[in-house]
């Protein structure tokens, strides 16, 4: 991990520090917890879908940088897309952090592919992957 | 005995390969020591020269493949001037240890109403034992709570342990405060209430000599790993009266004298507790983790500790936004500095100092009731010991400075 440096780069401590959809969000209908023992990292995600698309999103809770950033980024890139959209994407991600997405899947996440360094840090793996395998949850539940 | 700064001079890396070729700050001694060449060695030397199982074959080999064993039995016995090897019985760690006392002890002696007075800041592995034979008695957790500086107060023990209290079990020196705690004191109280004390000594047997006559210590358990020695041994000391009345932990092979279809005697102490084929290995490398520490000695090592301590604790008090778990006095952390820093939170501050070639732990370190009890969560933890340098300090420090300035802080 010599290149940790680069690793917590402006894009990621941005989004720990500064969360933009770290809030309540009175009119989600949907929401669910995700834990990471290993870390201590506990969200609750937050969602309002209306005919299959993400109208809005949010998160609260608490975590390590990573885990809090990674739901940050994510809830950036799916609000406003259909729930087809959002699951594409999200597997995507978590196959980035598996090392087995292409370049240009990862250009497709936007900011979350600064994560892909992940990919080599068995540690924090539960971190990044965190908000996403919640809202791929939340989303495969709701038929 | 060197001063201070003659003792800050010596170089005991060099007895240790992995430190000497490694370009790491090695700062998480309380998860596990490094070993020192003459205990790799002696694992080494076992299989390369007396392999064979002991205590059962009859040829040469065999036979000095037991004494091997035994001759670290007699090793451990003089290390914690227990009276007799038989009082020594050769487990996998400490965590195995306080099972076995929980297990044979606790379950054929305890009763529905009985009390368990644990320390809140026992290690998961002397807390969760206990809450099971409470669960399958009837016996009641009674949890001895201390101050935000680790101090138990004798007047709580006073209080707590009663003549219902049937186990006081606690740690000689907590893995997550540092702090060394009055285990004489719960040792006498518990003894008065005519209860058993169970003391945990995976942090201080490292660091400090330990006398189990001198504490009076009913069980007392510790690792191999943790001073020096192998993974995979660990000792369980208990008084001989109390281990002849215990039911065996584990049933099988070598703990039995004799069998036939409807009874069997069990083995005299230790073996009845050491069921199937032991790990020789390993308590010969114990063995010459024993040697290499009567080598450096406990107050070459025990001083030097301190002097580092003292060292990474004036650095760290000056850190903005770097706050120390526990007794605001160094001379009260045995070697353990547990901290956290505003806004980052641990599992960050471990993965920047890796990048630093510093090697700390974060989280819960296996004692969460009691970082829910001081209301930390998650914490960073360095570790030291005797031969960590002034200059792995200085690295850790160093690398502590930049920490909130390299997760975006004051930028």
């Amino acid at each position: 991990m010599a290149d940790n440096r680069a690793f917590y780069n402006e894009i990621l401590l941005d989004h720990n520090m500064h969360p933009a959809h770290k809030h309540e969000l009175p009119d989600a209908d949907m929401e669910m917890r995700g834990y990471n023992p290993t870390c201590g990292d506990d969200i609750t995600m937050k969602l309002k879908v209306e005919n299959g698309v993400v109208m809005d999103g949010a998160f609260v809770g608490s975590g390590c940088a990573i885990s809090q950033a990674s739901a940050d980024m994510m809830l950036d890139l799916v609000i406003g897309k259909p729930k087809e959209e959002a699951l594409r994407l999200a597997d995507i991600f978590l196959r980035m952090i598996k090392g087995e997405a292409g370049e240009e899947e990862i250009d497709e996440l936007e900011e979350a592919g600064v994560l892909k360094d992940v990919s080599h840090m068995p540690a924090r793996v539960k971190c990044a992957v965190l908000g996403w395998h919640t809202l791929e949850q939340m989303l495969n539940k709701k038929e | 005995m060197l001063n201070e700064k003659e003792l800050l001079a010596q170089d005991y890396k060099k007895d240790f390969p992995l430190l000497a070729q490694l370009d790491v700050a090695y700062l998480d001694n309380a998860a596990t020591a490094q070993r020192p060449l003459s205990v790799v060695e002696a694992e080494r030397n076992f299989y390369l020269r007396h392999n064979a199982n002991p205590l059962r074959g009859l040829y040469q080999l065999a036979m000095e493949a037991t004494d091997a064993y035994e001759d670290a039995r007699v090793a451990v016995q003089k290390f914690i001037n227990a009276k007799s090897e038989q009082e020594i019985v050769f487990t996998r760690n400490t965590t195995e240890s306080l099972n076995l006392v929980a297990y044979s002890y606790g379950l054929s002696h305890l009763q529905a109403g009985d009390e368990i007075v644990l320390s809140i800041m026992e290690h998961h592995s002397n807390m969760l034992p206990w809450r099971m034979v409470a669960a399958q008695t009837g016996a009641v957790v009674k949890y001895l709570e201390c101050g935000a500086d680790g101090s138990i107060s004798e007047a709580a023990m006073e209080q707590i342990i009663t003549p219902k209290t049937k186990i006081v079990a606690m740690a000689q020196v907590s893995n997550v405060l540092g702090c060394l705690n009055p285990i004489e004191k719960a040792i006498e109280l518990a003894h008065k209430a005519g209860a058993v004390a169970v003391i945990d000594a995976a942090q201080s047997a490292p660091h400090m000599a330990v006398d189990v006559q001198k504490l009076d210590a009913d069980f007392l358990a510790f690792s191999g790993h943790k001073m020096y020695g192998p993974m995979g041994i660990g000792v369980l000391y208990g008084k001989k009266e109390l281990l002849e009345a215990m039911p065996p932990f584990l049933y099988g092979g070598e703990m039995i004298s004799w069998v036939n279809r409807e009874t069997q005697e069990y083995a005299p102490l230790p073996h009845k507790f050491e069921a199937g084929t032991v790990n020789a290995a390993g308590a010969a490398g114990l063995h010459a983790a024993i040697d290499y520490i009567n080598s450096v000695g406990y107050e070459a090592m025990e001083a030097r500790e301190a002097a580092l301590t003292k060292l990474a604790f004036a650095a760290m008090q000056k850190i903005e936004g770097v706050h120390i778990i526990g007794s605001p006095k160094w001379e009260e952390h045995k070697g353990i500095i547990t901290f956290t820093i505003d806004g980052v939170h641990p599992h960050d501050i471990a993965a920047i100092f890796d990048a630093d070639g510093v090697n700390i732990r974060a989280g819960n370190h296996c004692a969460q009731p009691l970082l829910d009890y001081l209301c930390t969560g998650a914490t960073a933890r360095m570790s030291l010991a005797f031969y960590n340098s002034v200059e792995d300090v200085e690295r850790f420090i160093n690398s502590l400075q930049t920490i909130r300035e390299r997760m975006g802080y004051g930028r």
